[in-house]
């Protein structure tokens, strides 16, 4: 069994459109929380979200290449650019046969099927544009990466819900430890904001008016977000032979259903994956630092994810500094354990714990160190990443420090 | 009045699965084994029946003063809503 380490790490979502940008805004504990610009809210209930601002695909994309690109592959292809570039890996020279491209997305190209249905049932139109199925359809962003990068080893999209991400980078974990292949491009994106979206989400009754505070006294549910992460795996032989730079070492993945409800989550669930994750990582609980907690702000998961984290880790689930940073890029659903996994990734390398943003006052039924509204100075060794998705798919990913 | 408390109770009814007559203003929702996504759909159902909105945010213990203990309590809030968005709906 190999060692899986990352080499390369993207990002372009709402913190930031790079990395670097993601990781000072997550230090200095900022919410890209704010209201919807990019498309006219007029009646909607949920009228904030966490989006990528001051994003001009021209800017990016060749205008031959643009037609083909829903916003989510958009999103993806820029974050793997970053992150393959960084890892300095050419996969046309002969390593793309031998690498995987593993990406999670909830529900790909909301944005292409909302314009499609504004056409057919709303303006009448006779036709529509001839890449419609080939852009909305929830696999384009994984393909784009192959396409634009040459990989031409195993390659699918991972749908979820909120694990997809975390189901993307375990099975890409599994599949370079294993030795099926020597590396792999995996993450997650999303990008739903569109008015048909929206309205669907607000039918849930667990949208908050005013922000997103995981943990919080007074929290009033979720807020959703857009963005990408895309991270590069190798055999850490095969980075260590070619001097390449470590950014991390992913050390466990588990994963468990909760057969139980399909909105709620279940304590055993969520418990068992967690758990399942640190046998994977041969870890004992005393050993994690730091989690980076599901945590959407609605009531229902952050109790049962308390829970959950004192049911594994016991006595030491006081110790742990739990953190949700979806209190700063919103719930970004099928990219969520990417973008969260960037996150904890960033805090290590920058010697940070990453805070819960708008943390307003202690809820009696939520007892742990959650690192309230300010980031703190710390080396964070060992980490865990939790996803608990509508219809009980839980994905944990453990991580340790380069 | 009498025609609101009527359909509100038919609708909660149909949500339950029980006949029209098991439901009165006494009875209480929790006895008609309702579970989270029963009330939400119950919301939605009120609101396309009475073209209201209800204020209802499932992460709140008691939303903007509705209490939906029972379903007189269903029928007074639908009421309330009814004649203070009477004519602002589209």
């Amino acid at each position: 069994m190999n060692r899986v380490v990352v080499t390369g790490l993207g990002v372009c979502a709402s913190l930031g459109k790079n990395a670097t940008e993601f990781s000072a805004a997550l230090r200095a504990g900022k919410s890209a929380i704010g209201p919807i610009s990019i498309f006219e809210t007029d009646g909607l209930i949920t009228k904030i979200g966490a989006q990528v601002l001051d994003f001009d695909p021209a800017a990016y994309f060749d205008s031959n290449k643009l037609p083909l690109y829903d916003r989510c592959t958009q999103l993806a292809l820029v974050a793997a650019r970053e992150a393959i570039r960084q890892s300095g890996l050419d996969f046309r020279a002969g390593l793309g046969a031998r690498s995987a491209t593993i990406i999670g997305s909830g529900v790909g190209g909301q944005t292409t099927q909302d314009e499609n249905y504004q056409r057919l049932y709303l303006q009448g139109l006779k036709r529509c544009h001839p890449l419609t199925i080939p852009k909305l359809m929830i696999n384009a962003p994984c393909c784009h990466i192959t396409m634009e990068h040459g990989i031409t080893g195993p390659s699918f999209v991972i749908a979820s819900a909120c694990s997809s991400a975390n189901h993307a980078i375990g099975v890409a974990f599994q599949m370079v430890r294993s030795g099926m292949v020597e590396a792999a491009v995996t993450g997650g994106t999303e990008a739903v904001f569109t008015f048909g979206t929206i309205r669907g989400w607000e039918a849930l009754r667990v949208m908050a008016p005013d922000t997103c505070r995981p943990f919080s006294a007074g929290r009033k549910g979720m807020v959703l977000g857009e963005g990408a992460a895309v991270l590069v795996l190798e055999t850490r032989e095969r980075a260590l032979a070619r001097g390449a730079e470590i950014l991390a070492e992913i050390i466990g993945f588990g994963s468990t259903s909760d057969a139980s409800d399909i909105v709620m989550p279940a304590l055993d669930g969520a418990a068992g994956a967690i758990a399942a994750c640190l046998q994977d990582a041969s870890l004992a609980p005393a050993e994690v630092d730091y989690v980076n907690a599901h945590g959407t702000g609605t009531a229902a998961n952050d109790v049962t994810e308390t829970n959950a984290l004192h049911k594994v880790f016991g006595d030491h689930a006081k110790k742990l500094a739990v953190s949700s940073t979806k209190s700063m890029h919103g719930h970004t659903l099928g990219a969520a354990g990417a973008i969260e996994l960037a996150a904890t990734i960033a805090a290590m390398r920058g010697g940070f714990i990453p805070p819960t943003a708008n943390f307003a006052g202690v809820d009696p039924q939520c007892d742990l160190d959650y690192v309230p509204n300010e980031a703190r100075s710390g080396h964070i060794n060992v980490a865990i990443s939790n996803s608990f998705a509508f219809g009980g798919h839980n994905a944990v990913v453990a991580v340790r420090r380069a | 009045m009498a025609d609101v408390a009527t359909d509100v109770l038919e609708v909660i009814a149909k949500q339950a699965k029980v006949e029209p007559a098991k439901v009165a203003r006494e009875t209480e929702l929790a006895d008609l084994n309702l579970e989270s996504l029963d009330t939400i759909e119950l919301i939605f159902s009120l609101e396309e029946k009475f073209n209201i909105e209800i204020p209802y945010n499932a992460n709140e213990a008691t939303t903007a003063g509705i209490n939906f203990t029972t379903a007189g309590d269903v029928i007074d809030a639908v009421a309330k809503l009814v004649a203070e968005q009477k004519g602002s709906a589209a």
